[in-house]
Formats: structure tokens, C-alpha cells, sequence
């Protein structure tokens, strides 16, 4: 403490680690809430389902998707990301994961939705196994915090079905 | 400022630094913003640094008592003796 700027700086350190240490609590805080998200998927219809010519399957589906994530947030999250996987099985992988859609929450108030949409990412097979697939829908969120770490979870919502055969979905001359 | 102006400047550094940490944070999870919290502590980080880092009268009540230039006059300095010491050729 023997001038001014001996001073200053021994403040700034401490209250940097001050700070460091507040930051290690908020992102302890969090722990003890127990988030109850909902959600749920309806296909309105699969409006494509064909072989490419590569051999591989597509599907394009139509979907209503609606998700309560409000009681993911805290004062810690900075936000949510969300997407929608089609999970099934085949005979050369025991799990296919196909992501079709996502989004990121920025806030508390954009958590509850309902959308309606086609798949925007492409629902393809490794092989052309599709038809007459059984397949779970699972909703997967990623929680970003402000401050610690980032934690995941799902609700996986089972009993989809795809169509035994291919359909000629109506295309558009591009 | 003097030795014990030191010591209290950096006692009351911690201790307010701390305070306004654990204010901060309260205050941030009663309200459920983490930007309250940020803000309340810088608040309180501006204020400790102006409470402790200028060398305000407060920290000089202990002066050091330095002697007075006349008395230095009235009390000269010792001499060195200069008395060599005769070394004695201890080998004979």
C-alpha cells in the first residue's frame, strides 16, 4: 500500500477475483431447480418419400411442433437451443439420429411455441431402409448459461411411422 | 498516508469488496437478473476504489513523528574514532 497505484491495482485484482468467485455461485445456483419441459409432434403428412439416385432413401414431412421450455430458464441461461431428431434403427446402425429442424430461445417469452413446418434439413438415409420404418421424434435442448456449464436433455415421443411404399410427392418445376 | 492508514485502507478494501460481492449477488438472485448483479457490484467497486485508493485524512491519523530539524542542531552527530587500533605483530 505504498502509492496510489499499488492501490489500484490490488483493488482491481481483488475484485476481479471477486467476481470470479460470484460467477462459480450463480452457475451453483442453478442446481437445485428442476425444470418439467413439455412437448409434442403431430405429422400432418409425408409429403415425399422416394429413392434418390444415389440409392438413398428421403423423406419430406410436414409437421405441427409444440413445446412448453419456459421452466428451462433461470437468471443463468443465456439461451436455448433446440432441435427436432428422427430416431430409428437399421441393420448396419443400431441408432440414426436425422436432425430436421431447429431454433434458438433468447428469452423466457419465445419458450412456448407451436409451429408448423416441413423438415427444413434433410431427412435422408444411409441406405435405402425407410419404408415402413418405425421411428421415435425426440426433442433435444441445449442450455446455454451465462456463466458454467452447458447441459442437454430430450423427450423422446415414439410410435411414427413411415409408409411402406413410396409415395410421388407433387413436384414443383423448379 | 502512514503505516496504519495502509493497513486500514486495505482492510477496508477486502472487507468492501466482499460486501458488495455478497450484496450483488442477493440482490441479482432476488431479482432473478444477472445484469443487476453485474451492476450493483460495479457500483460497489467504484465506491470502494474511492473510499480506499486516495490518500484521504482519515488514513494519517498516525503520523510518524520525525525529529525536528533544531533539535538535530542541539545534538551532534557521534563522531567516528578514529582511534587505529595499533595491530600488533602477533608473529614474532
Amino acid at each position: 500500500m505504498h502509492s496510489f497505484v499499488y492501490r489500484a491495482n490490488a483493488l482491481l485484482t481483488f475484485a476481479l477475483t471477486v467476481l470470479g468467485l460470484m460467477c462459480i455461485l450463480v452457475s451453483l445456483s442453478v442446481n437445485f431447480n428442476s425444470p418439467s419441459p413439455t412437448s409434442q409432434v403431430q405429422i400432418l403428412n409425408v409429403s415425399g418419400f422416394r429413392r434418390n439416385r444415389d440409392g438413398d432413401d428421403e423423406v419430406v414431412l410436414k409437421m405441427n411442433i409444440s413445446a412448453n421450455l419456459q421452466s428451462l430458464f433461470t437468471w443463468n441461461t443465456k439461451q436455448v437451443f433446440v432441435f427436432l431428431a428422427a430416431e430409428y434403427e437399421t441393420p448396419k446402425n443400431a441408432l440414426n439420429q436425422v436432425s430436421l429442424w431447429d431454433r434458438i430461445i433468447p428469452s423466457e417469452e419465445h419458450a412456448k411455441f407451436w409451429v408448423e413446418t416441413k423438415n427444413n434439413y434433410r431427412f435422408v438415409d444411409q441406405g435405402s431402409n425407410l419404408r415402413g420404418k418405425d421411428f421415435n421424434l425426440t426433442l433435444h435442448w441445449h442450455v446455454m448459461p451465462k456463466v458454467g456449464m452447458m447441459f442437454a436433455d430430450k423427450i423422446a415421443m415414439a410410435g411414427f411411422r413411415l409408409p411402406d411404399s413410396y409415395t410421388r410427392d407433387s413436384r414443383k418445376s423448379s | 498516508m502512514d503505516w496504519q492508514g495502509q493497513k486500514l485502507s486495505e482492510q477496508l478494501m477486502q472487507i468492501m469488496l466482499v460486501a458488495f460481492g455478497i450484496i450483488g449477488f442477493i440482490t441479482g438472485y432476488a431479482l432473478g437478473s444477472f445484469q443487476t448483479m453485474l451492476y450493483v457490484y460495479a457500483a460497489g467497486v467504484v465506491i470502494t476504489s474511492l473510499i480506499t485508493i486516495p490518500d484521504w485524512p482519515f488514513f494519517n491519523r498516525h503520523p510518524l513523528n520525525w525529529l525536528d530539524a533544531s533539535e538535530v542542531e542541539k545534538h551532534p552527530k557521534p563522531q567516528n574514532t578514529n582511534a587505529t587500533s595499533k595491530k600488533k605483530a602477533s608473529k614474532k
